[in-house]
């Protein structure tokens, strides 16, 4: 594997100790009016040096929003944001230097080629270097860890959906940035292109120290890429854990169905063992299909996902928040 | 250590690289490039049967109005869509998205425009010089004044394109808008058809835009002397082009420069998401 750095990865080491790293971006009450209509109320996250956060919402709860302002693109209506110890309102260009920004979906510089492109942009950075961390990376090491190399020579809008989307990571880490932001990052990738690059996300963070905070509203997804998930729907964050700990929370009852003599049974409860063995007790051999489903953090997340479509946002922000708790 | 320095030297090589890329595209080096001089020139043909003076007179007149067309083509419709059409596309936002990346995207399209404009001008001019009578550069003088009317011409009319490319939402339309008014002051500034027989109003009103100082400012460089001499009334005439388009450039430069500090700011992920979504709809 070819590695952009030799620099010892915090991530690792954070994970080792079981230490928590510094805050890279603490959000306070961050507010988002458009007009009267309200986007973001009340946002409070954290995150810390060397991890993968994912935030994970339905579409139109904000991410792209929360992320915009945090890369300094979108002014806040209120709270308070710093990112790498600064206001991203205030941010100068050495701030700028520090982040990676991939943005939703790229058709720009159709016409340039993958090489010419990565190396014009990385020319940008090369006054910003700091110690430990020269900018900008290595155009064709950068390529070949990407799996660009065979592409180098090509046009960008001759490229797959993949290989385009690993151009602009290329873009988004070729500036070597302590914090990368990945807006929906595999929207409208295939499977396969999709499992790869949660592969190369996963190296570019071993490798490079680099902090990550990435959109999206696919379970699955944030499941993979991340150490840590936040829900955000109604425009707050209502949930935030590891996959591990977010299904562990979930306290939804049980469904035990069964069929006696031919009839199919459905019961809901709390405490589905003590029904299983009731059952048995006063059927005995007589129950059938027995089946004990606990409803998974998907099905959860679905539910509310559903119930935000169709326009209940807040009350399924609030269903969910219990549910969850 | 100059961190703008590094900006600026990577939006050099970015205007050359796109320079090239569009003399390497088929169409846009004919529509771009080659397709003004080919009409001019062949406009003087078919003209020119005038014998003498009076012929020359006609072509070099017919020539040095496509170069004020071109010049107000550069300045107004190619700024505008280029500007709106990476404004659109994200290329204004990816700019954004490193260090010093506007300062570099400013320089990188100002060396674009220039250099475009210094090819279509050769390819405008030298073919005229050698191939239209009476269209000529008589001395180092007339060369000067070529110089630096073109320049000043542009940068009177880049920043107009520039604030309609960064206003307008749909690029394809923020065209013929700049365009449109770019085209009428052509036709009525006295550079295509002659100014006598425009009513009273027009021959004042045009002298209070760039293009009629344009075009002053290239006769007296590339019409013969005696119509220069007779028509335009020498160096004072020179002094003055020189005047009202520098004014242009600074005033237009003073709004450009808000109008574009707006729409970048103005630009994300998300608005470019949206546009590209308009434009799908739209179908153009």
């Amino acid at each position: 594997m070819t590695s952009l750095s030799s620099g010892t990865p915090a991530r690792a080491e954070a994970q080792a100790t079981g230490a928590l790293g510094r805050a890279v971006v603490e959000v306070r009450g961050l507010r988002m009016n458009y007009g009267t209509t309200e986007v973001l109320r009340g946002v409070d996250l954290t995150v810390r040096r060397g991890e993968v956060v994912a935030l994970l919402g339905p579409n139109g709860a904000g991410k792209t929003t929360t992320i915009e302002i945090l890369e300094g693109f979108r002014r806040r209506s209120d709270g308070e944001v710093s990112v790498l110890g600064t206001d991203p309102d205030r941010g100068d260009e050495r701030w700028r230097a520090r982040l990676g920004v991939v943005l939703q979906s790229w058709r720009d510089h159709a016409r340039w080629r993958v090489r010419e492109l990565v190396d014009h942009f990385g020319r940008f950075y090369a006054p910003y270097s700091e110690e430990g961390r020269t900018r900008p990376a290595d155009t064709d090491r950068l390529l070949e860890v990407l799996g660009l190399t065979e592409h180098a020579g090509k046009r960008v809008e001759d490229l797959s959906g993949g290989q385009r989307r690993r151009v602009d990571v290329a873009l988004g880490v070729v500036g070597r940035p302590e914090l990368l932001f990945l807006d929906e990052p595999t929207a409208g990738l295939d499977p396969r292109a999709r499992r790869d690059f949660h592969e190369l996300i996963h190296r570019l963070v071993d490798e490079e120290d680099t902090t990550v905070l990435l959109t999206t509203h696919d379970l699955d997804e944030a499941e993979k890429l991340a150490d840590r998930i936040l829900i955000l729907a109604g425009g707050r964050i209502v949930a935030d854990g590891s996959a591990e700990q977010l299904t562990a929370l979930v306290e939804r009852e049980s469904e035990v169905a069964w069929t006696v003599d031919g009839a199919r049974h459905l019961h809901t409860t709390g405490s589905p063992a003590r029904h299983v063995a009731e059952l048995y007790r006063v059927h005995g051999d007589a129950v059938a299909n027995l089946r004990v489903t606990r409803p998974s953090l998907e099905e959860v997340y679905l539910d509310m996902v559903r119930h935000h479509e169709s326009g209940a946002a807040e009350r399924a922000a609030a269903e969910f928040g219990k549910e969850i708790r | 250590m100059n961190t703008k320095a590094d900006a600026v030297r990577a939006g050099l090589s970015r205007g050359l690289i796109e320079i090239k890329a569009s003399l390497s595209n088929p169409a846009e080096l004919l529509s771009g490039y080659l397709l003004m001089p080919a009409i001019f020139i062949t406009i003087v043909f078919l003209l020119g049967d005038g014998e003498g003076e009076a012929g020359a007179t006609a072509g070099s007149f017919v020539m040095v109005g496509g170069i004020t067309m071109l010049l107000v083509m550069l300045g107004t419709a190619t700024v505008t869509q280029v500007l709106g059409s990476e404004r659109e596309d994200g290329t204004l936002l990816r700019a954004r998205c490193v260090p010093d990346g506007m300062v570099g995207y400013a320089v990188a399209k100002t060396a674009h425009l220039a250099g475009m404009a210094a090819l279509c001008l050769a390819l405008m001019i030298v073919p005229g010089l050698l191939l239209v009578d009476g269209f000529a550069l008589r001395g180092a003088v007339e060369v000067f004044t070529l110089l630096w009317v073109c320049a000043l011409s542009l940068l009177a009319l880049a920043p107009i394109g520039a604030i309609t490319g960064a206003l307008m939402s749909n690029p394809r339309i923020a065209v013929s808008v700049s365009m449109m008014p770019g085209i009428a002051l052509v036709l009525s500034s006295g550079v295509m058809i002659p100014l006598e027989i425009m009513p009273d109003w027009v021959q004042a009103a045009v002298k209070v835009f760039p293009v009629y100082w344009s075009g002053v400012g290239l006769q007296s460089a590339l019409m013969p002397a005696e119509y220069a001499a007779a028509e335009l009334g020498g160096a004072w005439q020179l002094t003055r082009a020189a005047g009202v388009l520098a004014l242009w450039a600074v005033a237009g430069f003073a709004v450009a420069q808000r109008v574009l500090r707006r729409a970048a700011r103005h630009t994300s992920g998300s608005r470019v998401q949206e546009a590209r979504e308009k434009a799908m709809k739209r179908g153009y």
